[in-house]
């Protein structure tokens, strides 16, 4: 057995290490994150020559005023649509891609090109094939009947920003899911298959309960994504509309704070998704990083 | 981050330096918007200042979009290390009138550096919009345009229209579109600047209010109040025409340009300052005025504009003022605007330059030029004609466009848009009353 810690004998040499670390964590993490904290409490107008404090009152009006509940309820939407989407098809790829054995290589490679991409780059990519006006795939639509205005039509505006969200988390699940399967022992799979479980059975009663940690990791690490790394995607597709249709938590942020200027509910509102980010990372170390023995 | 010290650091030392010996020039910082053909010609403005005095060095630094600017200064001058001069895009200028302990007005500057200034000479449709409630000029007018209307000859040969004749009504417009559609063509009109083209000029055009107190001159306790019978009647029409395509929404911003560009809508509403782009698309095309309802009485009156005006800020080392107003009666000399104006295609901002084109045969040799100067200066501006005045407007003015996306769409009905857009715009401004009053 490895001892799992290594010991110091004196607190000095460790705090030394630790300090350049602990000096970034405070400087870029802690201190702005206390500022904003700050901010949340205040009004103030932009230029910031007049702060008042006024306590809770704008994460009040966040609450109990205006669209920020829908635009919660949005963003749940959007972050589960990404990441039920990325989890299924990744996994599909991944069975499919280790069923090729040696030959799947190329597939392997090809399907992790995706997560290559900047998101802004995909938004573009997205905005262009899709665009009302000169997009090829509008065009292709129009030919099959379909009418494709994500402009006009929020249902489809929130349709090419969840495609082109999970687009690029398909090729990081299915890196994660392809090892999974890899680590499950031949020797299973061939007694299930002497037992006459055909491959459906098999990736349902065998495949998915083991890899099941896998699933567990990366739903925490996709919802994080859909959450809060989708910012350049809407930003280069749809502007979060139309009317409001895809403006999710960080949009809205970015349009409150950095268009409007009003820094007091743009604060508040980053506390809120600090929040949440820290509610996913408890369930990650606590779920998450119990079960999976490594 | 570390360059901008360092030229702020060279630029304090050069401070200094100018202070015992006379030969280095006081730089001074200038933030604009303008990339591309459009950064070439304000490095070129720049420039030509420079050479033609050995005090002052502007220095033009590209900061991104607009609204980049505007958050980059802020967060500059909370830091205590603004620019002198702003470039800041109209609808952030009530954000800028009520930073009053930030920015330092035009009038004033002028004032206190003796520089030469007659607040007569300017265009007073361009001006207005950027003067307080006295008249007093707050900020610099630099790139100005103003909606027109553009049609493509072809499709109007097509449909059996007069490509001459540009329409100047709604119902011309409709009864244009309707042809253009009979003929096959995918769309009859579209409009860039949705909110900008069919609300803000709209009201001004047809006299109007947008909002209550001189559409936010008189004070912050403005609200919205453009849920009029007018403006509820071209919802209605705009609703009932995107059903036959006589009318497509074509997205916020100028994201419609495209579906002109591409030849797939006839007519277009979008800025004059299009008129390089459209000119370089090789479509034919023909510019006018923008429609408006002739059983209106008075109507239709001078529009109102868009662009960026530059605004200068407090706090700056002082003996950079004396420059920056030099610099300003320098852009606003009738030569150097005449060249910007028809480099550009923006509006030019004093009558002397816009009389300097039209002696220099500019509006002969390029048809349709004129159009926007023309719209902008007729009759006179009256409190609904003269700008608008109302904070978090960027805001407002996705509310505005979300809710009429929702009409257009269906989704809504006319006045259920229109009403929720007054209500939701209200209360952004109660917050921006509440946080700078």
């Amino acid at each position: 057995m490895i001892a799992k810690r290594v010991t110091f004998k004196r607190t000095g040499l460790p705090l030394a290490l630790l300090a350049p670390q602990l000096a970034v964590t405070g400087i870029f993490f802690l201190w702005p994150t206390f500022v904003a904290l700050k901010q949340s409490l205040y009004r103030s107008d932009a230029f910031g020559l007049r702060q008042v404090f006024t306590g809770l009152e704008n994460y009040r009006a966040l609450l109990f005023h205006g669209n920020y509940l829908a635009t919660l309820e949005r963003s749940g939407f959007f972050a589960g649509c990404v990441t039920v989407l990325s989890l299924a098809v990744g996994l599909v790829l991944a069975v499919m891609a280790d069923s090729l054995g040696r030959s799947g290589r190329i597939w392997q490679a090809l399907l992790v090109w995706p997560y290559a991409l900047a998101p802004a780059v995909a938004g573009v990519l997205w905005a262009y094939m899709f665009d009302p006006a000169i997009g090829p795939i509008t065009h292709a639509l129009a030919h099959i009947g379909i009418d494709w205005n994500h402009v006009l039509n929020s249902g489809e505006a929130m349709t090419l920003i969840v495609m082109a969200a999970a687009m690029k988390q398909v090729a990081y699940n299915f890196l994660f899911y392809l090892a999974a399967l890899q680590a499950i022992p031949k020797s299973l799979m061939e007694a299930a298959a002497l037992d006459a479980a055909g491959p459906v059975r098999r990736l349902f009663s065998l495949i998915i309960p083991l890899i099941a940690p896998t699933t567990l990791f990366l739903l925490v690490v996709d919802l994080t994504y859909a959450f809060f790394d989708t910012f350049g995607l809407i930003d280069s597709t749809t502007y979060g509309g139309p009317g409001n249709s895809t403006t999710i938590m960080v949009y809205q942020v970015y349009k409150d704070g950095f268009i409007d200027q009003r820094f007091g509910p743009a604060a508040a509102q980053s506390m809120i998704l600090l929040l949440l980010v820290g509610a996913l990372t408890m369930v990650q170390f606590t779920l998450v990083e119990r079960r999976i023995d490594y | 981050m570390f360059s901008r010290m360092k030229t702020l650091l060279a630029g304090a030392a050069m401070v200094l330096v100018a202070t015992n010996v006379q030969a280095a020039p006081i730089k001074i910082q200038w933030w604009h918007a303008m990339n591309g053909v459009l950064g070439t010609d304000v490095d070129k403005l720049a420039h030509d200042f420079n050479a033609s005095q050995t005090k002052y060095e502007i220095d033009p630094v590209f900061k991104g979009t607009y609204p980049q600017i505007l958050t980059g200064a802020i967060a500059a001058f909370r830091a205590h290390q603004q620019p002198a001069i702003i470039q800041v895009f109209e609808v952030g200028t009530a954000t800028m009138m009520a930073a009053k302990g930030a920015v330092y007005p035009v009038y004033q500057l002028m004032k206190d550096t003796g520089q030469a200034f007659d607040p007569k000479s300017y265009l007073q449709a361009v001006t207005s919009y950027y003067s307080d409630a006295n008249g007093n000029m707050l900020s610099m007018p630099f790139n100005s345009s103003t909606p027109v209307t553009y049609i493509n000859k072809t499709l109007f040969k097509k449909a059996g229209l007069d490509p001459d004749k540009t329409p100047t009504t709604w119902p011309e417009v409709e009864a244009d579109a309707k042809k253009l559609r009979a003929a096959g063509v995918a769309c009859g009109f579209t409009t860039a600047w949705p909110s900008w083209v069919l609300v803000e000029n709209f009201n001004a055009l047809h006299n109007l209010p947008l909002g209550t107190l001189d559409n936010g001159f008189g004070g912050l306790a403005t609200r919205l109040d453009f849920n009029n019978p007018l403006e509820l009647r071209m919802w209605t029409d705009l609703a009932k025409w995107e059903k036959t395509k006589i009318y497509d929404y074509g997205g916020r911003a100028d994201t419609a340009y495209a579906k002109f560009a591409s030849g797939q809508c006839g007519m277009m509403m979008e800025s004059s300052a299009s008129r390089a782009s459209v000119l370089a698309s090789k479509i034919d095309f023909g510019m006018g005025p923008l429609p408006y309802w002739p059983d209106v009485k008075g109507a239709p009156l001078n529009s109102i504009i868009g662009g960026a005006t530059l605004w200068v800020l407090k706090g700056v080392p002082k003996e950079q003022y004396k420059g920056v107003a030099a610099f300003f009666a320098y852009l606003s000399q009738p030569k150097v605007q005449a060249w910007w104006h028809q480099n550009t295609g923006y509006l030019p901002i004093t009558t002397a330059a816009y009389d300097l084109s039209k002696s220099e045969g500019y509006y002969t040799k390029n048809p349709g030029a004129d159009v926007a100067i023309k719209q902008m200066t007729r009759g006179t501006p009256t409190a609904n004609s003269r700008g608008l005045r109302f904070g978090s407007f960027v805001q407002i003015r996705d509310i505005i466009e979300g809710n009429l996306e929702q009409v257009v769409a269906g989704k809504k009905t006319p006045k259920q848009g229109l009403d929720d857009a007054v209500t939701q715009g209200n209360a952004l401004l109660a917050q921006f009353q509440q946080a700078n009053q």
